[in-house]
């Protein structure tokens, strides 16, 4: 299938400074991409690059086939702004009501509240919402008739941990029925499992793209093994398999995802020595800062 | 497309009344012009016309100041407030354009101020025409003045998001179409009065100076109230001005206006980066 979103060879620049050098983006429908990088690595001018809210200087954006900020884009397209509000006077529903009259699209807006939990806020003013609130209302008007491309910008800021885990759910439903949902955010650890591919960007360009196990084979990461020892016998052990003592029960030995099965086989071997053995695959934090911080490009 | 400009006018609408801009608005026009018409109701006896025509002359230099000030108190943060709250950005992405989402809160402003204004000068006109007589003549003049008030009020309204998309916040806004307000209805009026004292009744006060002032709404406004009603012109004692033009200068100059303010406020719109 023709991918949703594609950017070739994107250039923006803000006065002299080049704020996005060179990108190239795809995402396929149904696919989940997460977008990462610093404040001011370019994530959300991208975005509004993509929407059309702001020109490009060389390069070319499509959506669906569709320039970006044109009629078939706009409609294609459903987007989450960082830290969004609306007018406080406004109810919930009046506000949702506002947008699917603005879309042409008939919704069943009581329902989609229910779905993001703001049923019993219906028809209070926007203005006695707390933040996690307005961050909900924001989402249902993302799942106002069915887009084909989603573009969450810091979806999860403002939400308590239970909100997060309904946030993808329901990013999972959307990609389930064939939305291409980009995801720009920092919170890492929550990307890692709910979404299909990584990008990150660094001061405008984007230093990588792929899955996470790619990305951690790529960047050379170390899985970490912790070995805890019986009594006594923690030298011993690390002067048999290498590493480094912890402390006085434990060893730390680090190898590649490759090595990691042999490494495992040598603390085995060891026998009744060991008394627990645990282990840490890379983190994306580890990954993203290989990628974000050193000098990649 | 109408369909996009209604659902943006009646949002719009909602939030005026909901946050009682409405109420406030019409209680503001009706106390001033019910204040304005007893207290300059002295004058009928002297001047051999109804109180009804002395209500209108007096309103019409209430309106002068009100519906300019009224128009930019609701417009300056139509585009500016969404901006700092962050939904413009979204707003924009909707397939609704620029110019469909400014003629949307356009529409509900202007149906908002319209009830203001034929709220308050009718309450007061009535009143008038019962306690004091009116004529066919001066009911005309009342249906000129809330007609033209609201006239006026659109070509402020269009002033207003023009400020609101050039300004960087809406407390920015606000104050610039403060600045505006007393830059149209104050001191251009002050300036010209002074040009006129120095240049002592030469070719600028004959010539030049009739036309500088009805390019102004403001003025051009009050010229049209009083030109086209003699028993208005002689309360007020602005007829002099008035005749030294053509008759179609002030219509024409006050109908422009809104156009030209709301195209301003299209293009300045056009250049917002949300």
């Amino acid at each position: 299938m023709a991918n949703t979103l594609i950017v070739e060879n994107a250039d923006k620049f803000r006065g002299k400074a080049q704020v996005l050098k060179d990108i190239n983006l795809t995402i396929a429908p149904g696919e989940r991409l997460a977008l990462l990088g610093h404040n001011g690595a370019g994530k959300s001018t991208l975005i509004k690059s993509i929407l059309g809210l702001t020109p490009i200087r060389g390069g070319k954006i499509s959506i669906c086939g569709a320039a970006p900020g044109s009629a078939a884009a706009r409609a294609a397209t459903a987007f989450l702004p960082e830290a969004v509000s609306f007018h406080p006077a406004l109810t919930g529903r009046e506000q949702l009501n506002q947008f699917a009259r603005l879309s042409g699209v008939r919704a069943d807006v009581p329902a989609l509240l229910e779905r993001v939990g703001l049923s019993d806020a219906l028809d209070r003013r926007i203005g006695t919402y707390s933040k996690g609130m307005r961050q909900r209302l924001g989402l249902a008007q993302v799942l106002l008739g069915n887009p084909k491309l989603a573009l969450l910008d810091e979806p999860t800021s403002g939400l308590d941990p239970i909100s997060r885990q309904d946030l993808y759910a329901i990013i999972d439903e959307l990609a389930a029925k064939g939305t291409a949902v980009l995801i720009a955010s920092h919170a890492l650890t929550e990307v890692e499992a709910r979404t299909d591919r990584i990008a990150i960007m660094r001061k405008g360009v984007k230093v990588a793209d792929d899955t996470l196990a790619a990305l951690s084979a790529d960047a050379a990461l170390q899985t970490s093994i912790r070995i805890t020892a019986r009594d006594g016998e923690a030298d011993r052990i690390a002067a048999q398999i290498g590493g480094t003592r912890i402390n006085g029960a434990s060893v730390e030995i680090h190898c590649d995802a490759a090595a990691k099965m042999e490494a495992l086989r040598h603390v085995a071997a060891l026998g009744d020595a060991v008394a627990d053995v645990s282990m840490t695959p890379p983190r994306l934090e580890d990954l993203y800062r290989h990628y974000a911080k050193e000098d990649h490009a | 497309m109408i369909a996009r400009i209604s659902a943006i006018a009646g949002t719009e609408l909602s939030i005026l009344r909901r946050n009682m801009w409405l109420f406030m608005a019409t209680l503001i026009m009706v106390l001033f012009a019910l204040a304005l018409t007893f207290a300059g109701s002295a004058p009928t006896g002297t001047l051999g016309v109804d109180m009804l025509t002395v209500s209108v002359a007096s309103m019409t230099t209430l309106s002068v100041y009100l519906a300019p000030l009224l128009a930019l108190m609701m417009s300056f943060d139509a585009i500016s407030g969404d901006r700092d709250r962050g939904s413009l950005a979204l707003l924009l992405t909707y397939p609704a354009s620029r110019g469909e989402i400014l003629l949307g809160k356009f529409t509900a402003q202007l149906a908002a101020l319209a009830f203001a204004m034929t709220v308050g000068f009718g309450t007061a006109g009535a009143l008038a025409g019962f306690s004091g007589g009116a004529s066919a003549d001066s009911l005309i003049a009342l249906i000129r003045l809330v007609s033209t008030s609201i006239v006026l009020g659109a070509v402020f309204l269009g002033l207003g998001y023009m400020v609101s998309g050039f300004a960087r916040s809406s407390t920015a806004a606000a104050g610039m179409s403060a600045g505006l307000w007393l830059i149209f209805v104050v001191l251009f009026d002050l300036g010209l009065l002074g040009a006129v004292v120095m240049d002592d009744g030469g070719t600028f006060t004959q010539h030049i100076f009739p036309w500088v002032m009805v390019a102004n709404p403001a003025d051009a406004f009050r010229v049209w109230n009083i030109a086209a009603s003699d028993a208005v012109a002689v309360t007020s004692g602005m007829a002099g001005a008035a005749s030294a033009l053509p008759v179609w200068a002030a219509p024409l100059s006050l109908l422009l206006w809104p156009l030209a303010a709301l195209l301003l406020a299209r293009a300045t719109f056009g250049r917002v980066e949300p």
